[in-house]
């Protein structure tokens, strides 16, 4: 085992190994402190998470955890409403990165990554209970977070605040707990 | 004077409901129970700094059929509702709420689509504990509050009517406007 591995060496043999294998499906890069990460197309998310595993260059075999943005209402969300973040961690090399995807709708989201990690199981039903993106292919793509009554997927930025009026002395008629006001 | 006078030394003449509420009152035993960060109060107070084994607490109980005072240390969450009210069942007659911190008593910061707006709405509560997190000390005084109020119970009056009673309306001797709900969320006649 190499601990002592180069991170731009890392960054460069993943760019450089997808591009060469998938061309055109890699859309760009993006570094934030040191953190780096690549936008891959949608459709591609699957076979280039398993080349990533597979290649014992790389050997990505674990998948940290998997996030969802909303960029709702920002002036870049032309560019695909939801973004999925795949956090990929390499034991063998001591190295972490980022896939990430952006994606139009909640409905074109990309295959589920189940069969290649397992833990992308249960993180990808708490994207979906949380942010309502539909990965295809999931086995069973379920509530995992929120109560079985919810409706809705909270953290998605229209979800809305379901804020309920604190009753006090002064307000105490209005804000009466009824049958007709159930929001309680 | 009287009839105390006739009898020997050493025996005092009280009434039944002075003596069991003196017992109940001096070995409460809390249900372990802390739902978020106001536990970590509940745990300061039961530490030796605050040392709650003075005021005749001398432990928590892991298990609600040894506990009678359920302490909701914490924000009750919408998954955990059936939790509580089934442990709120589990427990013996008779038994006591302590609604500890503002959000187990309103919703306190987290008025939003995950949180109970209030314990109440699934359990009778005696005593709110402001605070957030309330100090150790206000929990001790909710405590002693809860003593004086467990003084004026009666042996006579079913302090709970039912293990099945739901509502603080159902309880004698109080009163209260609003309805409460079940914890499968339909509202209480
Ligand atoms: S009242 Fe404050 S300390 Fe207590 S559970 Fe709520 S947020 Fe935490």
């Amino acid at each position: 085992m190499n601990l002592s591995i180069d991170a731009s060496f890392m960054e460069q043999s993943i760019t450089d190994f997808l591009n060469n294998k998938f061309p055109g499906k890699v859309l760009g890069d993006y570094t934030y402190r040191g953190q780096f990460s690549l936008y891959v197309t949608a459709d591609a998310l699957y076979e280039i998470a398993l080349a990533l595993k597979e290649e014992a260059a790389l050997s990505f075999d674990f998948l940290v955890d998997i996030c969802s943005v909303d960029h709702l209402g920002k002036a870049w969300e032309s560019e695909g409403r939801y973004e999925i973040v795949y956090t990929l961690l390499s034991l063998e090399h001591t190295y972490r990165f980022m896939l990430r995807v952006k994606i139009a709708d909640h409905t074109v989201a990309p295959q589920s990554l189940c069969d290649i990690w397992h833990s992308a199981n249960w993180l990808e039903r708490e994207v979906w209970d949380m942010m309502g993106i539909e990965f295809k292919k999931h086995p069973n793509l379920t509530k995992i977070v929120t109560d079985d009554d919810l409706e809705g997927h909270p953290l998605r930025k229209d979800f809305g605040l379901v804020y309920e009026e604190p009753q006090f002395s002064h307000n105490h008629d209005e804000v009466l707990i009824t049958p007709d006001n159930p929001n309680h | 004077m009287g009839l105390e006078e006739k009898i020997p030394d050493g025996i005092a003449l009280t009434t039944l409901d002075a003596m069991v509420n003196w017992a109940r009152k001096r070995s409460v035993w809390p249900l372990g129970f802390g739902l978020a960060c106001c536990a970590i109060e509940m745990m300061s107070t039961i530490a030796s700094r605050f040392d709650m084994a003075r005021f005749g607490m001398e432990v928590m109980r892991s298990s609600p059929r040894q506990a009678d005072l359920m302490i909701v240390a914490g924000r009750v969450s919408n998954k955990m509702v059936p939790v509580l009210r089934r442990l709120y069942d589990q427990m013996p007659n008779p038994k006591w709420v302590i609604s500890m911190g503002a959000c187990a008593s309103c919703g306190g910061i987290f008025n939003n689509y995950a949180i109970k707006q209030g314990v109440d709405r699934v359990v009778p509560v005696d005593i709110y504990v402001p605070g957030c997190p309330p100090r150790p000390e206000q929990l001790i005084d909710g405590i002693l509050m809860l003593y004086k109020k467990i003084e004026k119970e009666s042996v006579k009056r079913p302090l709970i009517t039912q293990p099945n009673a739901q509502t603080q309306d159902e309880r004698p001797g109080e009163v209260s406007g609003q309805p409460h709900r079940n914890p499968s969320g339909e509202l209480n006649k």
